[in-house]
C-alpha cells in the first residue's frame, strides 16, 4: 500500500496537506518546515518545485517560486535534502511544471524522486493523452502515485476519467481559478456535492482558496481533506523562524 | 523520447499537426486542466467553424476591404540586380496595422464570436500583436484587455498609446523578467480565471493546440496569394526560396504553409542572434533551445540546465521570445526547413540598406530576413520570395539611434 493510501486508510475526513515552495523563504528551510508540519498534524506535505514560468499558480505562489530560484533551489539539491530528512511521518508529494521535470531527464526524476521518498506526484501541465501513452508508465514503475486535477467545469465523463487515471487522491481545484484567488466558497458546495455524490475511486482534496478555520471545515465536510497553500506561503513571507510559524500557522487551522 | 508514439508521422506531412497537435515529435496540448474546457471548445469548434461558408466570406470580405488584401507581390529590382537573382517582397507591410499580426486577429475575433465569447486577451511584446488584436476589438466592439511586460511598456510607448486610443485596458506583466514570455503566463492565467466568456488571441504560432494550426491557417492567406501572385508573374506558382524571420513563427508560417509539401521549394526561416550566438544575448531558439515545454506546447525552448526559461536577447522586440512554434520546431529538426540567424548590427544595415534601394522602411524584424540573403548563394535562375511582414514605422527611435538622430 503506497504511503498516500496508508493516510486515508488511517484518516478518511480532515486530511490536511500543506503546500509550501522548496527552497522558501531560505534555501534550506525545506527540512525545517517538513519536520515542523508533520509533527503539528499536516498530514500530507506538498513541496513545490520552483520555475520560472509557473502558468497555473498566482502571485503569491509564483513569487514564493522566484524566491526560491533566486536562493539557488533546484531538482537535484531539492533530492539532496529530502535525503537527510530524518524521520518521515506525513506523505511527500512533489507538485511542479513538465519543463524542468523534462530536463532532468523524466524517468530518472522518478528514480531520484521515489529514492529519496517521495510518494506522489503533482504536474498539472502533464495532459492526460501524454500521460497514458508516455509518461504513466514510467511513474507507476518507480511506485508513485500520481494526482490529477479536476474543476467545476470537467464534465463527469472526465472526471471519472481522470480519477481512474489517479491514485492516492483527486485533486479537487475548488474554482476555475489560478493559486490563491478568493471566490465565495458556498458558491463551490454544488460542485463538491456533485464529486461526492459519483463514489469515485480516489479520496477528494480540495485545493485554491482554502485559507483558514472556517475555510478547511468546510471543504472537510464534502470532501477528505484539504490543501492550504497561498495562506501558508503568505505566513512564511517575512518570517524570521519558519517553526513557529508554521506551529502557529497549523493551530490557527487545526485548533 | 521514450515511445514511438509521438515521433513523426510521415504521412501528414508538415502542414497539419496530428489529431493531438504534434508536428513530429513538437506540439501538444500541455495545459493544467484549469483550461481543458477553453482548450477542448477550441479544438473542437475551431476547423468546423472556419469551413463554414458564412465564416469564410465575412473573413475573406475583412481581409479585402478592412485589411486592404490582397496585398501586392513586388519585384525588387535593384535587390535583385545586386544579388544577381530574382527577389519578390510579399508586402505584409502594407496590411492596416503595419503587419501580418491582423491576418490572425481578424479570423479569431470571428471565430471569437461564434463560440459566443464576449470578452478578449491578448499578450504583446512590441505592441503590435496588441494594436491588431485592440483593433479588431474596436471593429467588432468587444472588450479588450491586453497584457504586456511592464519593461515592454516603457519601451513601446506608441503601441501602449494606439491600444488605448483603440479601448483596449493595457495591464502590466509585472511578474519574472516583466517582458513577453510574463505577459503570455499573465494571459493564460487571466484566461484560467475567466473560463466562460473570454477568448484568448494568441498572437503566433505558438500555445496549445489548436493555436499553432489555427493561427496557421489565418496567416495561410500569405502563401496562398503569393501562389496566384507568382503564377501571373513568372508561369510558375512555387519559387525556389521562401524567406522569413522567424520569432514565434507566425509571419514565416503563413509565408511556407502552401509550401510546406512542396519539397522543391527551399523553406528559410532566419531568426535573431542578438549579439550573437554564442553571445549569451541572443534569441536563436533553434540554435540555443533545447525540447522543452513553454506555453502550453512542446517545442525548442531556451533554457538553463535545470529546466528554468532563460530571457532572450534581440533588438527586435518581435523576435524576443525564448521558443518557437511547433510547425518551425518540426522543420527544424526534420531538415525541411532552413535555419539562419542574424545579429541585431546585420539587422539593422539590412534596413537601412533596403531603405535605400527600394524605398521600403522594414520592421526590425523583417530586416533579419533581408540580412541573411546574401547567405544563400543565390543565382539568376532562382526565384525568392521575401516575406516583408512589418513596416518600421515603429522601429524609428531604434533606426534614429543606430543612425546617431
Amino acid at each position: 500500500m503506497s504511503k498516500l493510501s496508508e493516510v486515508f486508510k488511517n484518516k478518511s475526513n480532515n486530511v490536511l496537506n500543506v503546500y509550501c515552495t522548496a527552497g522558501y523563504p531560505q534555501l534550506d528551510s525545506t527540512l525545517a518546515i517538513i519536520n515542523t508540519l508533520q509533527a503539528n498534524g499536516a498530514d500530507i506535505i506538498e513541496l513545490g518545485m520552483p520555475y520560472s514560468d509557473p502558468l497555473a499558480d498566482g502571485p503569491v505562489i509564483q513569487a514564493s517560486s522566484s524566491v526560491a530560484l533566486a536562493n539557488g533551489m533546484t531538482i537535484a539539491t531539492l533530492f539532496k535534502q529530502l535525503r537527510e530528512l530524518k524521520e518521515k511521518k506525513a506523505a511527500i508529494i512533489l507538485m511542479g511544471y513538465m519543463n524542468p521535470v523534462l530536463q532532468y531527464g523524466f524517468e530518472k526524476f522518478c528514480a531520484d524522486a521515489a529514492a529519496v521518498g517521495v510518494d506522489g506526484l503533482i504536474l498539472p501541465d502533464l495532459p492526460e493523452y501524454e500521460y497514458e501513452t508516455e509518461y504513466g508508465a514510467i511513474i507507476k514503475k518507480y511506485g508513485l502515485d500520481f494526482i490529477f486535477l479536476v474543476t467545476p467545469e470537467t464534465s463527469e465523463e472526465r472526471v471519472r476519467k481522470l480519477d481512474a487515471l489517479s491514485s492516492g487522491f483527486l485533486y479537487a481545484v475548488s474554482s476555475s481559478s489560478t493559486t490563491g484567488n478568493e471566490k465565495d466558497f458556498n458558491a463551490v458546495e454544488k460542485y463538491l456535492e456533485r464529486l461526492q455524490s459519483m463514489k469515485l475511486k480516489n479520496p477528494i482534496l480540495v485545493g485554491f482558496g482554502i485559507k483558514d478555520k472556517t475555510t478547511f471545515s468546510a471543504a472537510c465536510k464534502y470532501a477528505n481533506g484539504a490543501i492550504i497553500g497561498t495562506a501558508y506561503i503568505k505566513a512564511l513571507e517575512g518570517s524570521t523562524n519558519v517553526e513557529q510559524t508554521t506551529k502557529t500557522f497549523l493551530e490557527g487551522i487545526l485548533k | 523520447m521514450g515511445t514511438n508514439v509521438l515521433e513523426p508521422v510521415q504521412e501528414i506531412g508538415f502542414q497539419n499537426p496530428n489529431e493531438h497537435g504534434y508536428y513530429g515529435s513538437f506540439g501538444g496540448a500541455y495545459i493544467p486542466e484549469m483550461l481543458q474546457r477553453n482548450v477542448a471548445e477550441l479544438k473542437e469548434g475551431y476547423l468546423k467553424i472556419m469551413a463554414e461558408p458564412s465564416f469564410q466570406e465575412e473573413f475573406r470580405q475583412l481581409l479585402k476591404d478592412y485589411v486592404g488584401r490582397p496585398t501586392p507581390l513586388f519585384y525588387a529590382e535593384r535587390l535583385s540586380a545586386e544579388l544577381n537573382s530574382n527577389i519578390y517582397l510579399k508586402r505584409e507591410d502594407l496590411c492596416h496595422t503595419g503587419a501580418h499580426k491582423i491576418n490572425n486577429t481578424i479570423g479569431q475575433i470571428l471565430l471569437a464570436r461564434r463560440l459566443g465569447k464576449t470578452r478578449i486577451i491578448a499578450e504583446t511584446g512590441a505592441g503590435q500583436h496588441g494594436v491588431a488584436t485592440a483593433t479588431v476589438c474596436a471593429l467588432k466592439g468587444m472588450e479588450c484587455i491586453v497584457y504586456m511586460g511592464e519593461k515592454d511598456i516603457e519601451r513601446q510607448a506608441p503601441n501602449v498609446a494606439r491600444m488605448k486610443l483603440l479601448g483596449a485596458t493595457v495591464i502590466p506583466a509585472v511578474s519574472g523578467s516583466k517582458t513577453l514570455k510574463d505577459a503570455t503566463n499573465e494571459a493564460i492565467r487571466d484566461w484560467i480565471n475567466n473560463p466562460v466568456d473570454t477568448h484568448y488571441i494568441i498572437g503566433s504560432v505558438v500555445g496549445p493546440h489548436p493555436y499553432p494550426d489555427m493561427v496557421a491557417r489565418f496567416q495561410s492567406v500569405i502563401s496562398e496569394e503569393i501562389r496566384t501572385q507568382l503564377l501571373e508573374k513568372t508561369g510558375s506558382e512555387n519559387p525556389t526560396h521562401v524567406v522569413a524571420c522567424v520569432g514565434g513563427g507566425s509571419n514565416a508560417a503563413g509565408a511556407f504553409y502552401h509550401y510546406l509539401d512542396e519539397l522543391s521549394v527551399q523553406l528559410v526561416a532566419v531568426e535573431a542572434a542578438g549579439h550573437g550566438i554564442t553571445s549569451g544575448m541572443s534569441a536563436a531558439t533553434t540554435q540555443l533551445g533545447k525540447s522543452g515545454v513553454l506555453h502550453g506546447s512542446k517545442s525548442l525552448v531556451m533554457q538553463t540546465e535545470d529546466g528554468q526559461v532563460v530571457e532572450p536577447h534581440s533588438i527586435s522586440a518581435g523576435l524576443d521570445y525564448p521558443g518557437i512554434g511547433p510547425l518551425h520546431a518540426n522543420l527544424f529538426k526534420s531538415g525541411r526547413g532552413t535555419f539562419l540567424s542574424a545579429t541585431d548590427e546585420e539587422a539593422l544595415e539590412a534596413a537601412f540598406h533596403i531603405s535605400k534601394i527600394e524605398g521600403i522602411i522594414p520592421a526590425l524584424e523583417t530586416a533579419h530576413a533581408f540580412a541573411a540573403l546574401s547567405r544563400l548563394n543565390l543565382t539568376p535562375n532562382d526565384v525568392v520570395v521575401v516575406c516583408l511582414s512589418g513596416r518600421g514605422d515603429k522601429d524609428l527611435a531604434t533606426y534614429m539611434k543606430a543612425m546617431g538622430l
